[in-house]
C-alpha cells in the first residue's frame, strides 16, 4: 500500500509541472497584460513599458517561466503584484479558508447524502422515498449562487439569525463559535448539490446490494432489520459511493468559487477569479498549483479509502 | 430511519445554538464606522495604487501638500500652508505646516517631501525598488525637488504644467513617512504611516482594514474612534450586509438597490456627480464618421435621457461635452446636451450620404467606470437602428477590449464605448483629443480627431498659470469639440452611497474620494 501511495505521489510531479506550463501559456496568450490591467485608462504604450520593466515582465517568456520554476524549487512562489505581498502567504491563507468551507460542505453532504440514499432505498417507492427524491432533485437543480442569496435573505436579512457574509465577525469574535456561525450558511449552500449526487448514488448502490443473496441470508438468520441495513448492506454500498465522494470533493472545491463570492468567504476560488482578471500570473500559478495538488490528493485519499473498505481491491 | 429521526432535531438544535449570540450580526459597535468596500485594497502605499477603492482608505490615513476643498475639485492648502508659482510656471515653492508629525512619530519636513517624490521618480533612489509606481507619470514634469530649509520645499518643472497642483491633491501626491518606508521596504504598503486623520491599525487580509483616530491630527482629532473597511466584492451581498446591519456605510450601491434604500427610513442615500464621462469614440479616419454630419446625427439619435433614467436608473446625468460638470471652474455652462431628435438625425445622415453601411460597434462586458456597458450598447444600437443606421455589436472582456481600442479603431471598428474618470480637466482631452495623441504617437486618440485650434487651446491651457485664463481656454475648447462631435457624449456618472440613519456629517465628494474626518455616529 505504501509503495502504491508513493508511486501516485510521484506521478503528481509531472502532472503539476505540465499544468503550470499550460496555465502560464494560457495567461500569456490571453489579451491584456498586468501593466494594462493596473494602469487601466492610463495604459499608454510608454507607461505600460515602464511598468512592465519595473515588474520584470519585459523578459522573454521562456526565461520568465524558468525563472519562476527555479524560484519555486527554492520554495519562493514570488510576489503578487496585484496584492503587494508574497504569493505563498496569500495562497495558504486563502486555501485554508476554502478547505474549511469545502471540508465542512463535504462532511455535511456525505452524512445527509448517505442517510437520504439509504432511507429512500429501504423505502423504495414509498412516500419517504418520493419525498426524499423530490428534495434531492430540487437540490440538484438549484443554482447554488441563487440558493446562497436566498439563504442570506431569509436567515441574515429577515430573521437576523446569522451573519450575511465574511468568515469572522468584524469586531470581536474570531473564536470557533464565531467561525461556525459564519460557516453555516455557505457550507449548507455548497453541500446541497453534492448531497443530491451522493444520495442518488447511495440509493442505487443500496438497492443493488439489498437484492443480493447474503442479505437474504442475514435476514433469514433473524438479524434485526437495522443491523441488516446499516451493517451488512450499507457497508457494501459504501464501496461504490466512496470514490464518488472523492470526485465530489473536486466539484465542491470548484463550486466554492461561486459560494465564496456570494458569501464573501475569503477562499482561493474568489482569489483566482480576481487574479485572472488582473492578469496576476504569479498568483494564478500559485493558486492553481495548490488547488490541483489537493484535487489529486483527494482522489488518492478516496482510492485508498475504497481499497481499505473492499478487501478485493487490495493486492 | 430511526437514526435520521434523531438527526434532524439535533441539527435544528445546533443551528439555534449557533444562531443565539446574534448581536454582532445585527449591529455595528458604537462610535466605530464599518464601511462596505468593493474589493480588498491592493496596497496602502498611495504611490503604488491606481484604484478608487484604495483611495477611499488612503485619503483618511495620509495628507498631501494640497487637497480638494470640500465639495469641489478646487485645490486648497493641506500639509503646505501656502505656495508660490513662478511667473514662467516652472517653479513651485511650498511652505509646510509647522509641527506636523507622521503616525510613527517622525516629523514632516521638506526632506520628507523630497524623499516622497524622489522615491517615485528617481530610478537611482535607494527605495525606488519599493514600487512599482504606476501613476508616477502624474509627476513626470518634475525635474528636481529641493529642500530649501526645514519647512520650505521647491519643485522645478521641465515645462509649464498647469495640472501639477491638482495632481498633488490626487492620492499619488499623498505624503508617506520616509522612516516607515526605510523600515518596511517593499512591505510598506501593508505597514503604512502618514499624517492623516486616522492612523493605520490592522489589515487582516480579505477581511478588514482598521484605522483608528489620530489624537494628534493637525486638523483636529476626528470624533469616530475607528473606521473598519470591509471588502465585499459581490454587490448583492453588499446590499444584504447593509440591510442586515453589518455595515454603517456602503459605496457603489447598485442602481436598483438605490431606490429601495431611498424609500426606507433607517437609511440615508447620497449622490454626487463626479469627474467622469461615458462616451462613444467615433472613428474619423474611415467609414461613415469621417463626415461631421454623421457624427452629429449619432449625438441626436441617441435618447440619452432614457438611457440614464431607465438603463442606469438615475445613477448618471446626461453629458453635454468633453469636460464633466464636476469641474465646475472649467465647465462651459452654455453647452446644452444634444437633444434627442431622430428626425434631425435622419436628415443629417442623408446629408452625410450615409447609405446603410454596417457600423461596427465595440462594446465591453464591464470595466472601470463603464457602468452597464452591454445594456447601454444594446439601447444605443436600437436608437441608431431607429434612424436607419445598421449597427453591429462586438463584445469583448475589458482587458481584451482595451487591447483593441487603445491602439486605434482603424480597420477594426467605427465606434467604441469608453469612460474616463480624471482629476483635472486637462487630462482627458489632452490624452484623447489632440493630434499629437494619435495612438501611433502613444496617446489615446483612438478615433483620430484632429483640429488645430483644439490642439492649440489645450497646449495653451496646460502652460497657463492663471486659473481664470485656463478656464476660459477650456470653455472655448469645449465649444469646438461639441460642434465637431468626435464623440457621442452620453453620461456623467453619479456616485451613490448609503449610510444608516445613525451616521451624521457625511457627504460624498466630486473627487469620488471618501473623506471621513468629520463623520460621526450617534
Amino acid at each position: 500500500m505504501a509503495a502504491y501511495i508513493l508511486k501516485r505521489l510521484l506521478a503528481l510531479v509531472p502532472v503539476l509541472l505540465g499544468l503550470t506550463l499550460i496555465v502560464f501559456l494560457i495567461m500569456a496568450a490571453i489579451p491584456g497584460d498586468p501593466a494594462t490591467a493596473i494602469l487601466g485608462s492610463y495604459a499608454t504604450p510608454e507607461n505600460v513599458e515602464r511598468l512592465n520593466q519595473q515588474l520584470g515582465l519585459n523578459r522573454p517568456l521562456p526565461e520568465q517561466y524558468l525563472l519562476w520554476l527555479g524560484n519555486l524549487l527554492e520554495g519562493d512562489f514570488g510576489r503578487s503584484y496585484s496584492l503587494n505581498r508574497p504569493v505563498l502567504d496569500e495562497v495558504l491563507e486563502r486555501f485554508s479558508a476554502t478547505l474549511i468551507l469545502a471540508g465542512s460542505a463535504l462532511i455535511l453532504a456525505s452524512i445527509f447524502g448517505l442517510l437520504a440514499g439509504i432511507v429512500s432505498a429501504v423505502r423504495q417507492f414509498g412516500w419517504t422515498d418520493r419525498i426524499v427524491t423530490f428534495f434531492v432533485l430540487i437540490g440538484l437543480s438549484t443554482p447554488s449562487f441563487f440558493l446562497g442569496l436566498l439563504l442570506i435573505l431569509v436567515f441574515a436579512v429577515n430573521l437576523g439569525l446569522l451573519p450575511a457574509s465574511g468568515m469572522y465577525a468584524i469586531y470581536g469574535g474570531g473564536d470557533l463559535p464565531d467561525l461556525l456561525r459564519h460557516l453555516l450558511l455557505p457550507a449548507v449552500t455548497l453541500a446541497v448539490v453534492a448531497t443530491g449526487v451522493i444520495a442518488r448514488l447511495t440509493r442505487t448502490a443500496m438497492l443493488e446490494v439489498l437484492r443480493q443473496d447474503y442479505i437474504r441470508t442475514a435476514r433469514a438468520k433473524g438479524l434485526s432489520e437495522r443491523r441488516v441495513v446499516y451493517l451488512h448492506a450499507a457497508k457494501a454500498a459504501l464501496v461504490a459511493v466512496v470514490p464518488v465522494i472523492g470526485i465530489q470533493a473536486g466539484f465542491v472545491l470548484g463550486g466554492a468559487v461561486y459560494i465564496e463570492t456570494v458569501f464573501q468567504w475569503p477562499g482561493i476560488g474568489a482569489m483566482l477569479v480576481k487574479a485572472i482578471s488582473t492578469r496576476d500570473i504569479l498568483l494564478v500559478q500559485g493558486g492553481v498549483l495548490v488547488v490541483a495538488a489537493s484535487y489529486v490528493l483527494f482522489n488518492l485519499a478516496a482510492d485508498v479509502a475504497q481499497s481499505s473498505l473492499d478487501p478485493r481491491l487490495r493486492r | 430511519m430511526r437514526c435520521a429521526k434523531h438527526l434532524f432535531p439535533m441539527a435544528a438544535a445546533a443551528m439555534m445554538v449557533l444562531a443565539y449570540p446574534s448581536e454582532s450580526a445585527a449591529q455595528t459597535p458604537p462610535n466605530v464606522l464599518i464601511v462596505g468596500q468593493i474589493a480588498e485594497p491592493q496596497s496602502l502605499d498611495p504611490h503604488a495604487v491606481t484604484a478608487v477603492n484604495d483611495f477611499r482608505i488612503l485619503m483618511n490615513v495620509y495628507d498631501g501638500l494640497v487637497r480638494y476643498a470640500d465639495g469641489t475639485l478646487e485645490v486648497e492648502p493641506a500639509l503646505a500652508e501656502s505656495w508660490e508659482v513662478s511667473e514662467d510656471g516652472l517653479t513651485y515653492r511650498f511652505e509646510l505646516r509647522d509641527g506636523v508629525t507622521f503616525h510613527d512619530g517622525a516629523p514632516l519636513n521638506a526632506e520628507a517631501v523630497k524623499f516622497n517624490f524622489d522615491r517615485m521618480l528617481d530610478e537611482e533612489h535607494p527605495y525606488h525598488d519599493t514600487g512599482p509606481f504606476p501613476l508616477s507619470f502624474f509627476f513626470s514634469a518634475i525635474e528636481n525637488v529641493e529642500a530649501v530649509d526645514e519647512l520650505t520645499v521647491e519643485f522645478t518643472l521641465s515645462e509649464p504644467y498647469a495640472p501639477f497642483l491638482s495632481n498633488l491633491a490626487y492620492p499619488t501626491g499623498l505624503i508617506v513617512s520616509p522612516a516607515a518606508v526605510e523600515q518596511h521596504g517593499e512591505d510598506f504598503g501593508r505597514n503604512p504611516s502618514g499624517t492623516g486623520a486616522y492612523r493605520f491599525e490592522e489589515w487582516a487580509s480579505n477581511q478588514r482594514v482598521v484605522v483608528t483616530r489620530n489624537e494628534d491630527y493637525w486638523g483636529g482629532a476626528p470624533e469616530l474612534e475607528a473606521v473598519v473597511f470591509r471588502p465585499i466584492t459581490d454587490a448583492n451581498t453588499r446590499v444584504a450586509e447593509m440591510l442586515s446591519g453589518g455595515l454603517d456605510l456602503m459605496v457603489e450601491v447598485p442602481p436598483d438597490a438605490m431606490n429601495d434604500f431611498r424609500q426606507a427610513d433607517d437609511f440615508q442615500v447620497y449622490e454626487q456627480a463626479g469627474p467622469h464621462l461615458w462616451f462613444l469614440i467615433l472613428n474619423m479616419r474611415e467609414g461613415p464618421f469621417t463626415e461631421k454630419a454623421a457624427r452629429q446625427a449619432v449625438n441626436y439619435a441617441i435618447d440619452k435621457q432614457t438611457l440614464v433614467e431607465d438603463v442606469l436608473q438615475g445613477t448618471a446625468d446626461v453629458a453635454s461635452g468633453p469636460i464633466a460638470p464636476a469641474f465646475a471652474w472649467a465647465y462651459n455652462e452654455e453647452l446644452e446636451p444634444y437633444p434627442y431628435d431622430p428626425e434631425r438625425a435622419r436628415q443629417l445622415l442623408e446629408e452625410a450620404g450615409y447609405e446603410g453601411d454596417t457600423v461596427t460597434f465595440y462594446v465591453t462586458e464591464g470595466g472601470s467606470g463603464m457602468l452597464d456597458p452591454v445594456a447601454m450598447g444594446t439601447a444605443i444600437q436600437a436608437d441608431l437602428a431607429e434612424v436607419g443606421m445598421n449597427v453591429e455589436i462586438e463584445t469583448y472582456e475589458w482587458n481584451t477590449f482595451l487591447d483593441r481600442v487603445n491602439p486605434g479603431l482603424e480597420g477594426k471598428a467605427d465606434m467604441a464605448e469608453m469612460a474616463w474618470m480624471t482629476n483635472d480637466p486637462d487630462t482627458l482631452p489632452f490624452l484623447t483629443l489632440r493630434t499629437e495623441a494619435f495612438p501611433e504617437s502613444g496617446g489615446f486618440n483612438s478615433g483620430y480627431y484632429s483640429n488645430e485650434e483644439v490642439d492649440e487651446l489645450l497646449n495653451q491651457a496646460r502652460a497657463s498659470t492663471d486659473p481664470e485664463e485656463r478656464a476660459e481656454l477650456y470653455r472655448q475648447m469645449q465649444e469646438i469639440v461639441y460642434e465637431d462631435a468626435p464623440w457621442a457624449f452620453i453620461a456623467n456618472w453619479k456616485q451613490g452611497a448609503v449610510t444608516t440613519a445613525a451616521v451624521q456629517n457625511f457627504g460624498l465628494q466630486p473627487s469620488f474620494f471618501l473623506m471621513l474626518h468629520d463623520v460621526t455616529k450617534q
